[in-house]
């Protein structure tokens, strides 16, 4: 299992009936794919979808039922469609019950950096302040690594994206948590140890009482 | 409301206007009024929307055409000619928080000086801004914007000008019709009036200043 799918997978598992949910773009989207079989959660795009289905079949699609990159997608019956006022109003509202997003860095006490590199990426923040500031729940889906370098840091040199800690960062090697303001290392992935995990970890990482195999 | 050409709505544009642009990625983006805007070659334009597209396509078209001094929105990461032209110093871009820069535009549209919202707070979007406190959360305090031009693209307009959507098409369409000096709209189809059910009118006639008639 490749690394993205093992992230998406564990991801999923997070997911309950009935959970308004935000996927962000690149990892994240994959989660779509991994929704156990005897739940439904609703799927926001924030140009103004709920119900967020599959890309149509070829020859399907239509130029206003798009995702938030302009992409076609498909409606899932009971979706709805709103204004930009209205799709920000559930996330900043709180509605949102969990938003995945893609990282950069995340710190020691769950703060994100995922916007952009200065000087060098500066695309626009888009929806993703507004995602980690007023969902309910936060997962950052991201490789442990960029290079062979921790993501994982015990400051961002990147700029933040909210002061709002995130409550989970699900990685190929791990699963942390930020309970008490403090990066504890949950879950290691299957055939992998703690002492990896600590290695490619630049923040100080707790031990969870009990840490168990990621459950794929 | 008075219907009117796309050459003639367009020529009342003068260069250096600002103007609100509905769409997202394009989607929902009132084609005809920015060509006949390249057509026209306005330029100096300051220009509020959500993103600028992509090379060629929507809002893109007048990035490409370069008659754009200045951008707010919240993504450009698709267009590498917006991020090309901020970089050479051609084109001022102020990046804004989605749900900011629309509740920006919505104070703007509705009479008030501004929004709270806590989207930003300890990061670089609060630099030049008053940070209040209200029942001991921080927010920060965000103005309101309006445009000398909203330019919106419905799905159904009807002869009087009201005005209803499809799907994500809707997006900032409707927000950006009450937040400009002019509104300017135009329609997929325009219908008799009572084709679209009072219920289902999103923006009201009352608001849209002209109408581009179809060809």
């Amino acid at each position: 299992m490749d690394a993205q799918t093992v992230i998406a997978r564990r991801i999923a598992r997070e997911l309950r009936p009935g959970m308004l949910v935000n996927l962000g773009i690149g990892i994240p989207t994959l989660v779509a794919n991994y929704v156990p079989k005897d739940i439904s959660v609703f799927f926001q795009s924030e140009n103004g979808l709920i119900g967020t289905g599959p890309i149509p079949e070829e020859g399907m699609a239509h130029p206003t039922l798009t995702d938030a990159g302009g992409r076609p997608v498909t409606a899932l019956p009971g979706a709805c469609t709103f204004d930009s006022a209205m799709s920000f109003a559930l996330i900043r509202g709180g509605h949102v019950d969990m938003t995945v997003l893609g990282g950069l860095q995340v710190d020691a006490q769950g703060r994100l950096a995922n916007w952009m590199i200065p000087g060098k990426m500066v695309p626009g923040m888009g929806g993703a302040m507004d995602l980690v500031t007023g969902a309910k729940r936060v997962i950052v889906a991201m490789q442990h690594t960029a290079k062979g370098k921790p993501k994982i840091v015990k400051t961002c040199s990147l700029p933040l994206t909210s002061v709002r800690p995130i409550e989970l960062v699900v990685t190929e090697l791990a699963v942390i948590g930020f309970a008490g303001g403090q990066a504890t290392l949950l879950e290691t992935a299957p055939g992998v140890s703690a002492a990896e995990v600590i290695r490619a970890t630049e923040a100080r990482l707790a031990m969870a009482t009990e840490i168990q195999e990621m459950a794929l | 409301m008075k219907t009117i050409s796309v050459e003639d709505a367009t020529a009342m544009i003068p260069n250096g206007a600002s103007l609100m642009i509905g769409g997202f990625m394009g989607v929902g983006t009132p084609q005809r009024l920015i060509d006949e805007l390249v057509r026209q070659g306005k330029r100096n334009l300051v220009v509020i929307a959500n993103d600028t597209a992509v090379p060629g396509s929507g809002i893109g078209k007048l990035v490409s055409a370069g008659l754009v001094d200045k951008t707010i929105a919240s993504h450009i990461g698709l267009n590498p000619e917006t991020q090309q032209q901020m970089i050479a110093g051609k084109m001022a871009v102020d990046l804004v928080p989605q749900g900011t820069l629309i509740e920006r535009i919505r104070a703007g549209g509705v009479g008030l000086g501004g929004v709270l919202t806590a989207t930003g707070v300890g990061t670089i979007v609060e630099e030049g801004k008053r940070r209040i406190e209200v029942d001991g959360r921080s927010y920060l305090l965000e103005t309101a914007l309006r445009a000398d031009f909203a330019l919106v693209h419905a799905f159904l307009a009807d002869y009087i000008g009201n005005l209803s959507y499809a799907l994500t098409a809707r997006n900032f369409n409707p927000v950006v019709a009450m937040a400009a000096d002019t509104v300017i709209a135009t329609a997929d189809h325009i219908v008799p009036v009572g084709v679209i059910a009072p219920d289902h009118v999103v923006t009201p006639a009352a608001v849209v200043d002209y109408l581009v008639a179809n060809r």
